[in-house]
């Protein structure tokens, strides 16, 4: 086989010491695989002696680089580089092959009534026993109910505890102080996550038949986004509004929380508050379901 | 020699030499773009080696235990035991860490190689007959990868993989009619349930990773039937393949190619930092972390989310939520054109006739053009993804990016299209008429003109030295 390119670049470059006089210089790929060699036992040795990601990295990739620009050094310098043609038949079998195989699948050569009759009875055998197959997938999980709709406020005059779990008291928040807040006993529950507010302030509205859900200047918005279900955690006191960090909706706390801004479509469900004491409670559920949008949400 | 024995040994009980020979003489073509589908391909080999690894130590488990390990800030803090042992993993496993990042580098590396692989493929027209199977094939690879990416990090039960996953529920259940239902099955009830990291886990170092592997030797098996594409030029037509053999030269290079493409993964595995678990915290429901952002393959995915109008649609009391058009149709308008382009250009075209010999892209200036509005469009999306982060860094009103970018959607990939589809045309009459302006004698450029067939009579002097009959 000719070596074109590999006797035109061996003849450019300075011979180095390594080269024989017989052929191209063997001396690049060497030298990377001695490079990759050092590496490898260096890598033992930072091993051995406590690790260390970053070293572990450098070296594991001088290792394999040593022996990966070795390679491709070698083969551009040594190997035959010669372009040759092949033949490509079409991938098609030949002429008639596919209507054989119909022929012998479809066994023309036999009773075609009562065939075809045996045939349908195993067609529907196999269907019957996939569908009876993919009922398991019905363990999966329960049925999708009340959970989305309800949450444990529900149960009715539940304390309102802090993610510690302590009881909040008016004193707790100064005005525009925000709180994460649960029904005493269910601290951390993903849906009873509720953003507690201290919204004694001029321009705050409370919505037109909801102004007893709030306690004090206290209000209570539930903290799952009803876009994508996010924390909505980040409180932009001046314009009165929260914004989730997930994907930007926006929700003007001052008027119901309604979105304001990005992909959200409805407001904030929020929790009627009142008080026991100093206490803080709540009287029932959400003003709607929680979270975002799902198919029969409002049925 | 022992190896003449051995290979003798061998082939006396499995008759392979003759195969083998065949094999090793087999003729590949050469370009460098050629080499994509092939980083993609040891990008998987390197998720594999290092995920194998990880396995040996991850707990798939939602069950709560307190931190005891050397990371100071995280001690005495409840958290659940896949988080705990991803921590482990990363502080207390020696080679844990470089393990780990090595592994979220190759799945990086291994989505952008599918993703440029397959931009190789469209623009240059590989899925034409009778390769068309195969472009499903590999539509489906790109599927499981961005797939098994997305359960892959929501496994360390970190802040931000707990947030991607609240998402996903959410999206799910946007679906119309199924929605509820499918969640509730996937997650084993509500959000977020006990049952998710531990299905995700099977599905993740089990499930896809065995069908991806059979997709591949199915992939590869057609590759060797088909034989490689090659550009017009050195006397390739529809019916020969120019190249060199596989043995040695090829082998060496794809080999070389192997070892360099670990070598990348190593480097950043050691020295880039990647997906710090610990600096996120543990899963908590009510937290979220500011300026999150998803893998970078999921990026479009998040940028429409976040481009996407506050719409939704109210069909008699029933609810098409918000999330359900950028986060299922339009994925699923992507993939299902993705999976019917070959058949959607055959069916314009009316070219059904089988085609080895690779198009330039400009010398098809129509799909050129909508490959660039596309890859546009998802940009855009991309960017809006990181819509946070274009505001804080450059300091501006979050409104107005999410506004820039919205028309940015209609406006650059239409943009795109049109500078495309001229561009194609100036290069095209470049190759045909000014022949004094380029060099001469390419052959690549006169045949890829006549293999349009759109006027691209070659002409003067640069004709090529090899004219190609087409049976079509």
């Amino acid at each position: 086989m000719a070596d074109r390119s590999g006797a035109a670049r061996s003849a450019t470059p300075s011979p180095t010491r390594t080269a024989s006089p017989s052929g191209p210089s063997i001396g690049m790929p060497l030298l990377c695989f001695a490079v990759s060699v050092a590496a490898a036992f260096a890598l033992t040795a930072v091993y051995a002696t406590g690790g260390n990601a970053q070293a572990e990295g450098a070296l594991l990739a001088v290792s394999l680089g040593g022996i990966g620009i070795g390679l491709v050094s070698w083969c551009k310098r040594l190997m035959p580089n010669e372009i040759v043609t092949e033949d490509r038949p079409s991938p098609a079998s030949a002429a008639g092959e596919a209507d054989e195989v119909v022929d012998e699948l479809s066994g023309a050569e036999q009773g075609m009534d009562r065939r075809h009759v045996l045939e349908i009875g195993l067609v529907t055998a196999v269907a019957g026993l996939g569908v009876a197959a993919l009922l398991p997938i019905r363990s999966l999980g329960p049925r999708p109910g009340k959970g989305l709709k309800s949450t444990p406020w529900a149960a009715g005059n539940l304390r309102v505890v802090d993610e510690a779990g302590g009881i909040v008291t008016l004193d707790r928040l100064a005005p525009n102080g925000v709180l994460t807040v649960f029904p005493e006993g269910f601290v951390g529950r993903e849906d009873a996550q509720t953003l507690l507010m201290n919204l004694r302030r001029d321009d705050f509205v409370p919505v037109k038949g909801r102004e007893d859900w709030v306690a004090d200047g206290y209000v209570g918005y539930s903290k799952v986004c009803t876009h994508a279900g996010c924390p909505v955690g980040l409180f932009e006191e001046r314009l009165g509004t929260l914004l989730c960090p997930c994907h930007q909706s926006t929700f003007d706390v001052l008027h119901g929380a309604r979105p304001v801004f990005g992909p959200a479509t409805r407001p904030l469900p929020q929790l009627p508050l009142a008080l026991d004491g100093q206490t803080l409670i709540a009287t029932g559920d959400f003003s709607a379901p929680v979270g975002p949008g799902f198919w029969d949400m409002d049925r | 020699m022992i190896t003449r024995k051995l290979i003798r040994w061998l082939d006396q009980r499995t008759g392979a030499a003759g195969v083998t020979a065949k094999t090793l003489e087999k003729v590949f073509p050469n370009h460098w773009s050629f080499l994509l589908g092939e980083v993609a391909l040891y990008s998987f080999v390197m998720l594999v080696l290092t995920g194998t690894y990880l396995g040996f130590f991850y707990v798939p488990s939602v069950a709560t235990t307190t931190y005891t390990g050397s990371y100071a800030p995280l001690q005495g803090v409840e958290v659940s035991q896949a988080y705990r042992s991803a921590l482990d993993l990363s502080f207390d496993v020696r080679a844990g860490l470089v393990m780990r990042q090595m592994h979220h580098w190759a799945a990086l590396i291994f989505v952008a190689a599918i993703t440029a692989h397959l931009a190789r493929i469209f623009f240059t027209g590989a899925f034409r007959r009778p390769r068309e199977l195969n472009w499903m094939i590999g539509v489906t690879l790109m599927l499981l990868a961005i797939g098994n990416g997305f359960a892959g990090y929501s496994l360390l039960d970190d802040q931000l993989s707990g947030t991607g996953l609240r998402i996903m529920y959410s999206v799910i259940i946007s679906i119309p009619l199924a929605g509820t239902w499918i969640a509730s099955l996937v997650f084993g009830g509500d959000f977020p349930g006990e049952d998710i990291l531990s299905r995700l886990f099977l599905l993740h170092v089990f499930v896809i990773p065995i069908t991806i592997t059979g997709l591949l030797v199915l992939h590869l098996g057609m590759l060797v039937k088909h034989k490689h594409t090659h550009f017009p030029g050195r006397g390739a037509t529809d019916h020969n393949v120019v190249g060199e053999r596989l043995w040695p030269t090829y082998a060496a290079k794809a080999g070389g190619l192997f070892f360099i493409t670990a070598a990348v993964i190593a480097a950043l595995g050691g020295l880039a930092q990647i997906n710090a678990i610990w600096i996120y915290g543990p899963f908590r429901t009510s937290n979220v972390s500011a300026l999150s952002q998803p893998d970078w393959y999921m990026g479009w995915l998040e940028g429409a989310m976040r481009l996407m109008p506050a719409w939704e649609i109210s069909l008699g009391g029933y609810t098409v939520p918000n999330p359900f058009f950028p986060g299922v149709l339009i994925p699923g308008i992507t993939f299902t054109l993705l999976y019917a382009w070959p058949f959607l250009e055959a069916w314009r075209t009316r070219d059904r006739a089988e085609h080895h010999v690779l198009d330039r892209p400009r010398d098809r200036p129509g799909r050129t053009a909508a490959g660039a509005a596309t890859l546009a469009f998802y940009s855009v999306l991309g960017l809006g993804g990181a819509n946070d982060l274009l505001t804080t860094f450059f300091g501006l009103s979050l409104n107005q990016v999410v506004w820039v970018l919205r028309a940015m959607l209609v406006v650059v990939p239409i943009a795109a299209a049109l500078v495309t589809y001229r561009l194609c045309l100036e290069l095209q009459q470049r190759d045909r008429g000014d022949a004094d302006d380029i060099a001469t004698g390419n052959a690549h450029r006169e045949l890829g003109g006549g293999a349009a067939g759109d006027g691209g009579s070659a002409s003067g002097a640069a004709v090529a030295p090899v004219v190609v009959a087409r049976t079509d």
